[in-house]
């Protein structure tokens, strides 16, 4: 094997300065998604199997908390009440295998009533060829907290096949509103399994937004939030684009237990270049007067790749209503043709159409939340 | 010399006939007027002069500036300079309309609209949907006056016009009307313009109307003259009339 298919180990400077990490792997980081000035509330990188900067933005003391989990495991005591609490430690051969032992991961909780406007970011990276990644990360809102996360997944470009499994534990208390978003950046050789579930309490909110739009080996994943309390509300949003034999397997589950939860699950999914996406949507309402929607739409370019579409929907109450709407195949030519009358060429106008198609707009999300998501599709697409 | 000329044109639609034998050309400065009722082919003629591949041209040839462009491209047709404002544009989503309005001036998204830029989409009242989706979510009049700046924004050599005043209000209408007008003016370009109500004739200077009948062109005259004859002895009437200007229309 040539010697530079081999992933460069990378030196930790020290951790309390971005500029202790490698640039070429900030540059990564930023072409993911990572926004690179030191201004974030807080910011967490973790590269291969440690953690390498972890901090806290003066501005934002007294209102995050954000640390390497082994490091908060030691310092709080009632933290490991939360370790498998959402996600079953015995829930597949994946979890076991956190469960048996973990690199790290970081600890985010947000205190009580505090507003956190900037997003936080974390960054996981793998640098290392061949290299099992297991992380196990927590996440607690507190009470009438409000944030937004943006995390980050990347590969260094020297890796070509690696593999990354990450538990994410997510606890939302009562009032809390957490908006999540992942972004994915694998390699081609890639297999990827995040395991994840929330748990909502009283009127608190979770969204998680999901974006994987780099050619990835094998990427699956089923989160599920628990919608506990009454009117809590989970919202999940995807954003997935397949293209070089790309295989994604992405669902999302939502459990309505509280009286009047809600759930909403909005994806899109664009499949070419012999790619394979299959997207699930299950909402199971149990509460009294819960309500639930799934939107799904697909676009398929071509005859080699596969596009699948698999809603659920369990009501078990009278009072239950759930619905959803689900459209896979081809783009409108009417549209291409269209925008070819205003000057542009067919390759033009159907990128135009796809970059629209998967655009953050579908998510709803406050307007600087999704300028930032449009410029990581920006970025990604651009690659 | 006619900047767009079309020659015995037959064009099919699933099969069926539309165009029987369409011929007429527009000169530098002309603004000509299309009438006919609905279903008589005024859309599938303008579909066809810029490629739309529903419609199937079984004979006859399109000529702009005297190049044969029938078997060009969509894309190739509207960069030669033939623009189309559409009777129902469709919604382009995720694609916001300020930047499909710098496409259509061939700007990069990262550009700004000029002074002139800004005011032509303050007076088509568009300023406060540049950030929304192209036509999603837009009113009737609204979608009109976004394809019809689009259509300004593409500068072409020849605009073809379908129903442009057709859900516009009153006041919209005087303002579209006027702005196609002084494009012709200032540009020396040439246009068709389809429509059913003769308002439009009002702002701008047509030279010719004409009426579209059983795949057939009919009449060659004063614009405000057919279509005053239309209301009077319906499209069938009007064509018997035969008044036809000298000039090959
Ligand atoms: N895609 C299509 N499939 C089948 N028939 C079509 C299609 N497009 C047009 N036609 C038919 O071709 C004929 C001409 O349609 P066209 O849209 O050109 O009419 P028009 O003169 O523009 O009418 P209007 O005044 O109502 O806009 C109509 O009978 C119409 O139903
Ligand atoms: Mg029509």
């Amino acid at each position: 094997m040539p010697s530079e298919k081999r992933g460069e180990m990378v030196e930790l400077a020290g951790k309390d300065s971005l500029k202790s990490i490698p640039h070429k792997i900030l540059e990564e980081a930023y072409k993911a998604g990572a926004a690179s000035d030191e201004e974030r509330a807080g910011t967490f990188f973790h590269i291969d199997t440690s953690t390498v900067y972890s901090r806290v933005n003066e501005l934002f003391k007294g209102k995050v908390e954000l640390m390497d989990i082994k490091v908060a495991l030691q310092k709080y005591q009632w933290l490991s009440d939360y370790m498998w609490s959402a996600v079953p430690r015995e829930g597949d051969a994946f979890t076991r295998r956190v469960a048996e032992d973990f690199s790290g991961g970081y600890f985010l909780r947000i205190l009580p009533d505090a507003e956190v406007t900037f997003p936080l970011q974390s960054c996981m990276v793998i640098t290392q060829e061949n290299l099992e990644q297991r992380l196990h990360n927590i996440i607690i809102a507190e009470e009438n907290s409000k944030a937004h996360l943006i995390t980050s997944c990347l590969q260094h470009s020297t890796v070509t096949s690696a593999t990354h499994i990450g538990v994410t534990e997510i606890y939302v208390k009562r009032g809390a509103y957490l908006n999540s978003t992942m972004v994915h950046q694998w390699r081609e050789e890639s297999m990827v399994r995040p395991r994840s579930a929330a748990i909502i309490n009283e009127n608190g909110t979770f969204v998680s937004n999901y974006i994987c739009l780099r050619p990835v080996r094998d990427v699956q994943m089923y989160p599920v939030a628990y919608c506990m309390g009454e009117g809590s509300k989970a919202i999940f949003n995807s954003i997935l684009y397949g293209h070089r034999n790309t295989f994604m397997d992405i669902g999302s589950k939502a459990i309505l237990e509280g009286r009047e939860s809600r759930a909403e699950m909005i994806s899109r999914a664009v499949t070419r270049e012999g790619s394979k996406i299959i997207v699930r949507g299950s909402i199971e309402g149990n509460g009294q007067d819960c309500k639930g929607h799934l939107e799904c739409k697909g676009l398929i370019l071509d005859d080699e790749s596969f596009l699948q579409s698999i809603p659920e929907l369990t009501a078990r109450s009278k009072s239950i209503e759930i619905t959803h709407e689900a459209a896979v195949g081809r783009i409108s030519e009417k549209e291409i043709v269209y925008l070819m009358t205003r000057k542009l060429s067919r390759e033009q106008a159907v990128s135009l159409i796809i970059r629209g198609f998967m655009d953050a707009g579908i998510m709803g999300l406050p307007e600087t939340l999704s300028d930032e998501i449009n410029r990581i599709i920006d970025i990604a697409a651009k690659v | 010399m006619y900047l767009l000329e079309v020659a015995d044109l037959k064009v099919k639609v699933e099969n069926r006939i539309i165009l029987d034998g369409v011929s007429f050309g527009l000169k530098s400065g002309e603004i000509h007027i299309l009438f006919g009722p609905n279903g008589s082919g005024k859309t599938t003629l303008i579909g066809t002069i810029i490629g739309l591949p529903t419609y199937e041209v079984v004979s006859g040839r399109i000529l702009f500036m005297g190049e044969d462009i029938t078997g060009k491209s969509v894309d190739e047709r509207a960069k030669f300079g033939i623009g189309v404002g559409f009777q129902n544009p469709p919604e382009i989503a995720g694609v916001k309309l300020g930047d499909l309005l710098k496409f259509c001036l061939g700007k990069s998204l990262e550009d700004e609209f000029s002074e002139e830029e800004m005011r032509l989409i303050e007076a088509f009242r568009l300023k406060d949907f540049l950030k929304r989706e192209t036509h999603v979510g837009f009113s009737g009049g609204e979608r009109k006056r976004s394809e019809i700046l689009q259509l300004l924004f593409l500068k072409p050599k020849v605009l073809l016009l379908d129903e442009p005043d057709s859900g516009v209000d009153v006041e919209s209408l005087k303002i579209i009307a006027g702005e196609i007008q002084r494009y012709i003016e200032s540009s020396g370009a040439s246009a068709l313009i389809i429509t059913h109500k003769g308002d439009i004739l009002e702002y701008v200077n047509a030279k010719y109307g004409c009426v579209l009948l059983n795949g057939k062109i009919h009449c060659f005259t004063d614009p405000k003259h057919v279509y005053e004859d239309i209301k009077r002895e319906g499209y069938e009437g009007c064509i018997k009339c035969q008044v036809k200007s000298e000039e090959k229309w």
